[in-house]
């Protein structure tokens, strides 16, 4: 496994504003990257600092070796394909898929074959002589695909590429580009804010926030082990419970303690966090002797359609609440309604500590 | 992005080089088209008539001249009657086109805008007619004149209504039907609904139109030199000093008196349009009035009315450039339009400025088209891009005279390179398009940003060179957009006076500047003919421009259907 990309050091400054902090970062040749965060983490700047569009105020870029850092977006080798599609209006889908072939003196023979071969491939196979505006959005984006990958660049750079999308085209698309990657095995960045969409389609994801880099891991790993309350909160829903550290396995919220995995880097006295998935809560055949059980009683219950998300409330105490999901079977066998007073139970390997 | 923190020197591409490259070249013609005529304007107040620096001098004796600075009271004066009665008429009359349900709105519309057609002496000359020693109507005025004041608002009424109508259009247009539908959901009274919704919407608008009106009458010259008589204004006292008595340094110090209050009008109207946000968001729902049969009567009256006073003005120049002598023998005839028997450039001069205007509608349009997208698409360079923007912008708060003035101090200083263009077609096409520079700028910069910022972007990551892109893609997307920057520059080339009478020599002598020289000598009919032929050519040419939008673009631009 060779690295594609380098980034070391990279940030960018906009006056006394720090959209990049020192971010480094490899891409593994073939890889389908994801840059997931907030609006205005930086995600979108450090994907245009790659492109070279907006250039970062120092650090470097390396691509298969050769140095990057200075060089103008003409002389890098990438395609781009924008939330907005940014075709050209004016010509037709052909000519905007070989607008980048036209340029490299190829015949027209070869270039109309080529063309052909990336509408079939993104599956318009009728749409050439048809005009942009005359396409729904999402054939549109297929199309700025097919126009990024004509000239086989080595690098897919993808800006929120199925935001201005509605949802079941973005969730077909999905699919769609996942497959074509993997066909072309292109390596490939995708900025995105949707955690679902990031989850589904990269082989890695880099979580950001504030400019930093707060997590890179493959999607299951972001999800199990978020390294940090941010990543936590951030990707998927987290219950965050406020306690102090007892000892490096204990933390006691409200009085009570509960059992956890060790916690290394944190001094005992400390206030932490301690998280759980509401997935994560258990509820049926609780054995007799499982640790960190917490008598509650049924809040609210709202039901989402799949399932319904609980918000208990501890019995001994009313300041700790537990969002859990339940599934509509485990409802109806418990007879579950709010005012239901249930025992449930935080399985120690499913906690996370944050401090 | 241009606030960037540098510290990375980064790598130019050959666009990037080429852009700047362009930048420069625009900022150097800018410099030369506007910058520094204007300078050789302002040193010239500063000498005497021999050339010698002589400080505040000429400012002193200006303003310790009582008959001067009468002049520039009486400039003031004007241009605050006229505002006053334009502003209000132009609202009524664009709130009719654009909130009542009108017959033949497009008429109306289309009546509205034919001042614009025409050089500013025509409504003075239609007056003359009427009102005049010997006019029609001239018992009706007892012991009054029309030469003076009140000739002068009146005409500058008819000359300046085209323009707040169209800015007031625009302001009214844009309504969130919205608000409408909430106001009256919660009771609120019609009256009540005009000034809470309807006026506060206009407001910029307002503001704007009355400042563009002030600025047109402060700066007009050809109406206060028909029918001004032994009114003068600013405008009249820099003619009479530069060509009358061949004060230059004294033109010059009347010159700098006249771009302050224009300067000081763009300026405010920069700082208000600032502050104005989107009224209407993309969710606004348009406004679209249902018929009243009380109010649309009213305002339907109102639009006869005002279109009546139009073409009755545009109407009496027609006729008189048609009668054989005036008040005596009411008989037609086309003699007038011998041009020849009045001004020995004859005719000439009419292809003069066809010629002028098409020169400056293909130079102007590529110039002002190209130079936008350069200042709009580099990347970084943003002190030089900032120095464009400023040169792109200073015509607009420079009176047509003054810049005219200032071509003459610059371009027939001996030791000046470009000398050569003195007295030649080539001048008067520069100075024109440097007058009406700002609006061409303003209107391509617009059309330019509505286009998706990422086109360069893809082209770059394709390996295509940016000006391929900008032919192939950006240019033709623009096209309406360029189309318009063409017409403008062709109709206000056509009739403009004021920039181009300082700057003409025998054989490039322009049909506005003959009709104001035949004026001048007498022969109000031939003046008025070439008046008449002028409005007829620029109107025919905005016309030509309409039915091709309507029928031969469309066939062009099939990719704008869905």
């Amino acid at each position: 496994m060779t690295n594609y990309l380098e980034v070391r050091n990279l940030s960018k400054r906009f006056g006394d504003f720090s959209a990049l902090g020192d971010v480094s970062l490899d891409v593994v040749e073939g890889e389908f990257v994801c840059f997931l965060g907030p609006s205005g983490c930086g995600k979108t700047t450090l994907l245009r600092a790659i492109a070279g569009l907006d250039p970062q105020t120092s650090g470097t870029i390396r691509q298969k070796g050769r140095d990057v850092s200075a060089l103008p977006p003409a002389q890098r080798d990438f395609g781009i394909v924008f939330q907005s599609y940014a075709l050209f209006p004016n010509l037709t889908v052909a000519a905007n898929v070989g607008y980048g072939l036209v340029n490299r003196r190829q015949n027209r023979g070869a270039i109309a074959k080529r063309v052909t071969e990336l509408l079939a491939l993104v599956g318009l196979p009728d749409a050439g002589p048809k005009y942009p505006a005359q396409l729904s959005g999402g054939q549109q984006q297929r199309v700025a695909l097919a126009r990024a990958l004509a000239t086989s660049p080595g690098l897919l750079l993808l800006d929120e590429p199925l935001s201005a999308l509605d949802a079941r085209v973005r969730l077909r698309l999905r699919h769609e580009i996942k497959a074509l990657q993997r066909t072309l095995g292109v390596t490939t960045i995708m900025v995105t804010h949707d955690q679902e969409e990031a989850l589904t389609m990269a082989d890695r994801i880099v979580v950001m926030n504030h400019g930093a880099i707060e997590q890179v891991g493959m999607p299951q790993e972001i999800y199990r082990r978020p390294a940090t309350a941010f990543v936590a909160d951030f990707v998927g829903s987290m219950n965050f419970l406020a306690g102090t550290l007892m000892a490096p396995d204990k933390v006691r919220v409200a009085g009570v303690d509960f059992a956890c995995p060790v916690q290394d880097g944190l001094a005992p006295g400390q206030k932490v966090s301690l998280c759980i998935r509401p997935e994560d809560v258990r509820v049926r055949d609780l054995p007799a002797d499982i640790s960190n059980r917490v008598p509650v009683e049924v809040a609210e219950l709202d039901f989402v359609g799949a399932f319904c998300r609980a918000i208990l409330r501890a019995r001994a105490s009313a300041d700790v609440a537990v969002t859990a999901d339940f599934s509509s079977n485990l409802i109806r066998d418990l007879g579950v309604d709010i005012g239901t007073k249930l025992d449930i139970a935080l399985p120690p390997d499913r906690l996370r500590v944050f401090a | 992005m241009s606030l960037a923190v540098p510290g990375l020197k980064v790598g130019l591409s050959r666009d990037d080089l080429m852009m700047r490259a362009g930048v420069v070249v625009l900022a150097g013609v800018l410099l030369v088209m506007v910058g520094l005529p204007l300078w050789a304007l302002l040193a010239k107040g500063f000498e005497d008539r021999d050339g010698k620096f002589i400080g505040l001098a000429n400012y002193v004796s200006y303003f310790s001249t009582p008959a001067l600075f009468q002049s520039a009271l009486n400039s003031l004066q004007v241009a605050s009657v006229t505002t006053v009665i334009v502003v209000p008429l132009a609202f009524v009359y664009a709130y009719a086109l654009t909130r009542t349900v009108l017959p033949m709105r497009w008429l109306f519309q289309g009546i509205s805008l034919i001042p614009i057609f025409a050089p500013s002496l025509l409504p003075g000359i239609a007056l003359i007619y009427l009102f005049g020693t010997q006019g029609f109507f001239k018992a009706l005025l007892g012991d009054g004149s029309i030469y003076g004041i009140d000739g002068i608002v009146i005409a500058q009424v008819f000359y300046c209504f085209p323009h707040a109508t169209l800015i007031l259009t625009t302001a009214l247009a844009t309504a969130d039907a919205r608000l409408y539908e909430a106001a009256d959901v919660l009771g609120a009274s019609r009256r009540r609904v005009f000034f809470t919704v309807t006026l506060p919407g206009a407001k910029y608008g307002l503001i704007s139109a009355a400042l563009v009106v002030f600025t047109l009458v402060m700066t007009d010259f050809g109406i206060a030199k028909v029918i001004g008589g032994n009114f003068n204004v600013l405008a009249t006292d820099v003619y009479k000093k530069v060509i009358g008595q061949q004060d230059f340094s004294m033109g010059a110090v009347v010159g700098m008196v006249l771009l302050a209050p224009a300067a000081l009008a763009f300026l405010v109207d920069r700082l208000v349009q600032r502050k104005q946000v989107a009224l209407l968001t993309a969710r606004a729902v348009p406004l679209v009035p249902r018929p009243k049969f009380a109010r649309d009567l009213f305002f339907t009256l109102f639009c006869l009315l005002v279109s009546a006073a139009i073409l009755a003005i545009l109407g009496m120049a027609i006729w008189g450039s048609l009668i054989k002598y005036w008040p005596y023998n009411l008989g037609l005839t086309l003699d007038n339009y011998d041009f020849a028997k009045f001004d020995s450039n004859g005719w000439d001069s009419y292809w003069n400025s066809v010629r002028m205007a098409l020169g400056a509608a293909v130079f102007g349009t590529v110039l002002m088209f190209t130079g936008a997208w350069l200042n709009e698409k580099t990347r970084g360079f943003g002190m030089m891009r900032g120095v464009v923007q400023l040169l792109a912008f200073l015509p607009m708060a420079v009176p047509g005279l003054v810049l005219g003035l200032g071509y003459i101090f610059f371009f027939n200083a001996p030791n000046n390179p470009l000398n050569f263009l003195y007295a030649t077609m080539g001048i008067l096409v520069l100075n024109t398009v440097a007058h009406f520079y700002t609006v061409g700028h303003l209107t391509a910069t617009t059309a330019l940003k509505q286009i998706d910022p990422e086109f360069e972007a893809v082209s770059a990551s394709l390996k295509v060179p940016i000006w391929k892109t900008f032919v192939r893609v950006t240019a033709p997307i623009c096209l309406p957009a360029i189309l318009d920057i063409a017409i403008y520059l062709f109709v206000n080339a056509m009739t403009t006076v004021s920039s181009v009478i300082f700057l003409y020599a025998p054989d490039t002598k322009l049909a506005s500047v003959a009709a104001v020289n035949i004026e001048e000598a007498g022969t109000t009919a031939a003046a008025a003919a070439l008046c008449v032929v002028i409005v007829l050519t620029s109107a025919a040419v905005k016309a030509a421009h309409l039915i091709a939008d309507r029928f031969l673009f469309a066939r062009l631009q099939v990719w704008r259907r869905r």
